[in-house]
């Protein structure tokens, strides 16, 4: 289904047509707590009502995420997750919707520049987001993704300063992936000054401003629309559920069903 | 003191780490070039590097070991400084810096403890918060300098994953940094991790190659033929190395750990072992992986060298030829642990004794200079249970 349609146009047609005050973005670590689980789950987030989802690579050494997400790429790794088993999830769930692939800089390094991205084009992905590769050092695979179509999603911080995220905000594909928190991946209690954070992330971009880390409860995924966001990431409460629930499917199913009604 | 902070050296280096840290980086490397060129600054860290450290350190002639290498060879004593090892040397200037930066926290990672113990003391001293992360694996190896920290009153934070070891501690270090950034310095401990880092640390050891240079030109009237030290992140041997790379005709070799031996592929050896660049810890350097780029286990006797990572502008100066890597397995540095300590009446560290077992192996100069960046007290407990285990040497 991908055919002439890129990465970049289907990514913002999710945001365009959520039917959503703001499109629901579940994160899904690829491989845990097995693929063909990890699979499912993500047909779920799809069944559940998600609008994009951000598949995550298992890494070794994950220095943006907390106890959550860095537990179920270390599990995800000791079960034999692959990027390839992982890109074969990926391609799956581009069938239902647009994938956004999360991986540190090192896989994208390991394959190769160049082949990397080649392989996410041909598995169907839309989007490419590298935690550890700042502005500084991501020109070379940003210009790779824009002639293959591939949304290279940035990341801005609340440590960010104007100028610095006016030069991030310029370059952004897809969407502007904005961190809530100074801090890692993981649940937290309330969204604090999201609305100023949100607002200066849009002043930044052309591209819609999603927001991510700590938002875990449908209460919080509206209230982040309330304050501005066009796109919600909801992460380590999913993957939480996929490693407690006796029946991770239908646990993740119910949670982003919540979120998406609370959405509407 | 400093002209300028290098990002890369050669293709190697650069700043690869969450977004949340690019500020604080930048704010580390003005405040650097800052303090580096105020003279109230340097003079204060000379002072205490002078009266409290123990600075000069000695260039000893080891007559007993320089007769069996046929030979003279000279040791550095980094091992005499105050916490034994030359990690003091960075920690007090970056401790300081932070005071300076107005930081009321401090974090770092340790693997022998060497670091996370020169760290706490740099921070007893200035009044500053201290943090250590270290991987449990390093706390049962390395017990007293656990202890000790304690003592110095800084917090020691276990690491559980992975292999609990210096790796480990490093992201875990980092993922505090990325939390608590507004108010926490990280000391990092050796010349890699991102730019600034390799710069700042190097500049802070090279402390130990210019006394080297003066001191080996008074005693012998000529330049070493070879600087031999050992290599871990690397701290120590850009300390020593850096102020004889304009010296084409001394030989620079850095000496990895083989552990049980490269074609294991347990060990700690990326520059010698020829291991692929990728990405660790915020800088591109040759690394330990795997085909999808899962950064492997490095294994060593010396939890120091226990890492699967290299400071990349040792990566550069292999590269260029200007310096020669070599590895040296854990029955070989444990046997010139015992050689050295019963020619010389020095326990070295295990992680200097990998440096020494190359020298004690390779003759063919005239005359060497060895890197003892650390005392060995701290492995006293691990060396003699693999004696009593193994038979010793």
């Amino acid at each position: 289904m991908t055919g002439t349609v890129t990465g970049v146009e289907r990514i913002a047609a999710a945001f365009a047509d959520s039917g959503k005050r703001a499109a629901l973005m579940p994160y899904l670590m690829g491989g845990f707590p097995d693929l063909a689980t990890s699979r499912a789950i993500g047909e779920a987030y799809a069944d559940a009502g998600a609008d994009l989802v951000e598949l995550g690579i298992p890494f070794s050494d994950p220095l943006a995420d907390g106890p959550v997400i860095h537990a179920a790429a270390t599990s995800a790794l000791a079960a034999d997750a692959t990027v390839d088993g992982v890109l074969d999830v990926g391609a799956a769930l581009a069938e239902r919707l647009p994938v956004v692939i999360m991986c540190y800089a090192n896989i994208v390094y390991a394959r190769g520049f160049e082949t990397f991205v080649d392989a996410l084009r041909e598995h169907g992905v839309s989007g490419l987001i590298v935690p550890d590769l700042p502005l500084e050092e991501a020109p070379v695979l940003l210009e790779l993704c824009d002639e293959r179509g591939i949304a290279l999603v940035p990341l801005v911080a609340p440590t960010t300063p104007d100028e610095r995220l006016r030069r991030i905000g310029a370059g952004a594909r897809g969407f502007l992936y904005t961190v809530s928190v100074t801090g890692t991946t993981g649940e937290r209690g309330a969204l604090v000054d999201v609305e100023a954070i949100l607002r200066r992330a849009a002043a930044a971009t052309v591209v819609p401003v999603a927001l991510g880390f700590g938002i875990a409860t449908p209460e919080q995924a509206a209230a982040a629309a309330d304050a501005g966001a066009a796109g919600v990431i909801v992460g380590s409460r999913l993957v939480r559920a996929a490693s407690e629930a006796a029946d991770p499917v239908a646990e993740v199913h119910a949670l982003v069903a919540a979120m998406a009604a609370a959405l509407r | 003191m400093i002209t300028s902070v290098e990002h890369r050296f050669g293709p190697y280096g650069g700043q690869y780490v969450p977004e949340t840290l690019m500020p604080a980086l930048a704010e580390l490397e003005a405040a650097w070039l800052d303090a580096s060129r105020d003279p109230e600054f340097t003079t204060r860290l000379d002072e205490l590097l002078r009266d409290y450290a123990g600075r000069a350190t000695p260039l000893y002639l080891a007559e007993r070991l320089s007769e069996v290498g046929g030979r003279p060879i000279y040791l550095k004593r980094e091992d005499l400084l105050h916490t034994g090892a030359h990690k003091i040397n960075n920690a007090l200037g970056q401790a300081l810096l932070a005071k300076r930066m107005g930081k009321r926290r401090v974090i770092a990672e340790t693997g022998a403890g060497q670091h996370g113990v020169a760290t706490a003391t740099a921070c007893a001293l200035l009044d500053i918060e201290c943090v250590v992360y270290m991987g449990t694996e390093d706390m049962r190896r390395q017990k007293p300098n656990v202890e000790r920290m304690g003592l110095l009153g800084a917090t020691v934070e276990p690491v559980e994953a992975g292999s609990r070891t210096l790796k480990e501690a490093c992201s875990a270090a980092i993922r505090d940094w990325v939390t608590n950034v507004a108010t926490t310095h990280y000391v990092l401990g050796t010349a890699a991790g991102p730019a600034p880092y390799p710069a700042i640390v190097r500049d802070l050891q090279r402390v130990i190659g210019e006394e080297t240079r003066a001191q080996i030109l008074e005693k012998e009237g000529r330049l070493p033929q070879r600087v031999i030290a050992c290599v871990g992140g690397g701290s120590n041997a850009i300390g020593i190395f850096t102020p004889f790379t304009a010296d084409v005709e001394v030989e620079l070799i850095g000496v990895e750990a083989a552990g049980e031996g490269l074609e294991t592929g347990r060990h700690g050896a990326p520059l010698t072992a020829g291991n692929r660049p990728g990405v660790l810890h915020g800088a591109y350097e040759p690394i330990m992986q795997d085909d999808d780029g899962q950064i492997l286990e490095a294994h060593s006797i010396s939890a120091g060298l226990d890492y699967p990572g290299v400071g990349p502008e040792h990566a550069w100066l292999r590269d260029t030829g200007r310096a020669r890597y070599e590895a040296i397995s854990d029955r070989d540095a444990l046997a010139a642990l015992q050689r050295v300590a019963k020619l010389e009446g020095i326990i070295p560290a295990l992680e200097s004794s990998h440096a020494l077992a190359w020298a004690l192996a390779n003759g063919g100069s005239e005359l060497d200079v060895v890197c003892l960046s650390g005392r060995g007290d701290k492995d006293l407990a691990q060396v003699l249970e693999m004696i009593a285990r193994d038979g010793g040497a």
